[in-house]
């Protein structure tokens, strides 16, 4: 699947903006940004459901422009999953396969397969309204596979589930990528589910592309303060380049004062750059750390935010400026060490922190 | 207190429940068994024009006298006599087609309503029921004024050279159908839309993703979820025409009458109150059976939807 500089444009403003992207044989790729990014539009652009205003959509090197959907081998997982009331289960799983010249056998065969798949026997002759709405995913997610669709695609499959049953099912749906080496292509708002799903996540923000990689460089190595800020939590420390030497870099900050970080950007001195540090790589001591290498400030507890398995530290620095640590709770709360207005070090290795130029 | 306020919500809910109901008793059943009592009287030259009258200051006796007056004479008749089964026959031919018509007419309209720019939906919805503003018997006027030798349809026909005689549109069925399928169509339009406008319309990008064509998706998606609707029109229809009077006396032809002339004739020509009566009685009971079938299929909507 190749997408070469695909453009749409809405009354409302631009929905897609000059985006390409490949996507290869039997990944499982995420589509992630906050709603109303373009994210929905580029799925439907895929089914044939808009057409795009610019740019060539491709699979397996033809071009789509001129495909209808119902002759496009994709199909699509609707958010509603749009299971049409009046037909039962079965019926609603049939429904592709009836649009094709298969046997009668054949069909009764591939629903009661796929009803198999989706832990769904015994449901056959119910209507949508009788199922729950976890069921109703599952039929959906039945229906769309039952073509065995080149391209599979899935409109925020699991907006709708709650929590454990949407981890449940997250990873239902890899084993099902795995099983039957289709190609998914899911679009999706929560971070933590593309995270755990996806091969390859692509960032959008504003119709446009912004990061597109494995879900651990999209974390680790954001390339902008963006991505930085939109993926997880951050602190993110504005410091000017002192001096660059291959490798390695030492910064001045307003906030935290001198600070060292690997130089991965090639970044110069003079330069305004952000270092970008995950709160759970914060160390959080009373003692002043030992380790000499080690970036290191000082400040005052704030609140402590308590999240079971981890509790988040809010800590002022003197200058105001509030950083954030993650610490997982091994001891039980009553016998933690740090309570709010505890003066603290907080410590970092210098290899830990990203340094963005944008 | 605590007991009280759900005691009087209960006793409100009787009220409210006990208004439609009265007024079915007075307005609807009362008024039945009146005509039903007429039905199987005998036509007399009295005042009122039949026998037995019922008078219920006469005590037992006369009650039981009048109980043996009355005769189902009058629905032998009916049965006998092929003047109103053909008249039955021809209400139910024209209604039936009328409404297969209107079916026709008024499924494309209503879906386009349904598909048009919500901001248009309003306006579309008002140009349906904007006919309704002018009086029924004044449109039908102009039908003929339009229908006749030289009128509106004729003249457009020959300027359009589609025609060399101008053909004659009154007096006939053709007539009859241009009328009803006019006067009816937003009976027809009105409840299709409302339902074509409930669908959700990603069901039908979902046809298509699965590999269906539009029109398929149109028979296979939107007509069975359109199916309540159409039923509404269809009896919305098809009930009132059977006993449509004014449009087949105004448009049609007056060698075969439809079931209401029949009624007419019989009440004010004939002056026989009895067979008229027994006349609207069959007809009511022709009628039930869609009006039954209505409200079945109503009660298995709502208790699916719950």
């Amino acid at each position: 699947m190749q997408l070469e500089e695909v453009s749409k444009r809405f009354s409302s403003g631009i929905a897609v903006d000059r985006l390409s992207l490949d996507v290869g044989e039997g990944e499982f790729f995420a589509l992630l940004g906050p709603s109303g990014c373009g994210k929905t539009t580029l799925l439907r652009m895929l089914a044939g459901l808009e057409a795009a205003d610019h740019g060539r959509i491709l699979l397996d090197g033809r071009d789509l422009a001129l495909v209808p959907p119902h002759r496009r081998p994709i199909n699509m997982m609707f958010q509603n999953y749009a299971l049409f009331p009046h037909l039962n289960v079965e019926n609603n799983v049939a429904f592709g396969l009836k649009q094709d010249e298969i046997s009668s056998s054949e069909i009764a065969s591939r629903v009661a397969h796929m009803l198999s798949l989706v832990r769904l026997q015994g449901y056959e002759k119910r209507k949508p309204h009788q199922l729950s709405g976890g069921e109703r995913q599952r039929v959906a997610l039945a229906r769309s596979l039952a073509k065995r669709p080149r391209l599979l695609l899935l409109d925020e499959p699991l907006a709708a589930l709650d929590k454990k049953l949407r981890n449940e099912t997250q990873f239902e749906l890899m084993n099902l990528q795995k099983q039957l080496g289709l190609t998914f292509i899911i679009v999706t708002h929560d971070q933590q589910e593309a995270m755990t799903m996806a091969d390859r996540i692509g960032v959008m923000n504003h119709g446009r592309l912004i990061q597109v990689g494995p879900p651990s460089e999209i974390y680790e190595q954001p390339n902008s303060r963006w991505i930085a800020d939109f993926i997880g939590d951050v602190n993110l420390i504005e410091a000017k380049v002192l001096a660059a030497e291959p490798g390695s870099l030492l910064v001045a900050s307003s906030v935290a004062g001198e600070l060292r970080a690997a130089n991965a950007r090639g970044c110069k001195p003079g330069e305004t750059v952000w270092v970008a540090l995950r709160p759970e790589k914060v160390r959080i001591s009373r003692e002043s750390p030992s380790a000499r290498d080690a970036n290191c400030v000082a400040g005052k507890v704030g609140n402590v935010g308590y999240l079971g398995e981890f509790s988040l530290y809010r800590v002022r620095l003197e200058c105001g400026f509030e950083m954030k640590a993650m610490v997982p709770n091994i001891m039980r709360i009553a016998e933690r060490a740090i309570k709010p207005d505890d003066s603290v070090w907080l410590s970092w290795s210098p290899d830990t922190p990203v340094v963005l130029t944008r | 207190m605590k007991a009280f306020v759900p005691g009087a919500r209960v006793a409100g809910t009787r009220v409210v429940m006990l208004v439609p109901f009265l007024w079915l008793v007075f307005f609807f059943l009362v008024p039945f068994l009146i005509v039903l009592k007429i039905s199987l009287s005998q036509p007399a030259i009295a005042q009122p024009p039949y026998v037995p009258v019922l008078d219920l200051s006469g005590g037992w006796q006369a009650l039981k006298a009048f109980a043996d007056g009355l005769s189902p004479d009058n629905y032998s008749l009916i049965a006998s006599d092929r003047l109103y089964a053909a008249s039955y026959f021809k209400s139910l031919q024209i209604a039936t087609v009328s409404t297969l018509l209107l079916l026709v007419l008024g499924l494309p309209l209503a879906l386009g309503m349904a598909r048009a720019p919500t901001g248009w939906q309003p306006m579309l919805f008002m140009l349906v029921a904007l006919p309704f503003w002018t009086s029924f018997l004044i449109r039908i006027y102009a039908w003929i004024n339009i229908l006749q030798h030289d009128g509106l349809l004729n003249q457009f026909l020959i300027i359009l050279r589609l025609v060399d005689e101008p053909p004659a549109w009154l007096a006939s069925d053709t007539a009859v159908y241009i009328g009803m399928t006019y006067s009816y169509l937003p009976f027809m339009v009105l409840p299709l839309y409302a339902t074509l406008e409930k669908m959700d319309e990603t069901l039908i990008e979902a046809a298509a993703d699965l590999g269906c064509p539009r029109w398929k998706a149109f028979w296979l998606v939107t007509l069975p979820l359109s199916l309540p609707g159409v039923i509404a029109g269809v009896l919305l229809c098809f009930i009132p025409i059977v006993g449509e009077f004014v449009i087949p006396d105004l448009l049609g032809s007056s060698h075969s009458m439809m079931i209401g002339q029949t009624l007419w004739t019989e009440f004010f020509l004939n002056k026989d109150w009895p067979v008229a009566a027994s006349v609207a009685v069959a007809l009511l009971i022709l009628l039930l059976v869609p009006i039954l079938f209505y409200q079945h299929m109503q009660t298995r909507n709502l208790s699916e939807r719950s």
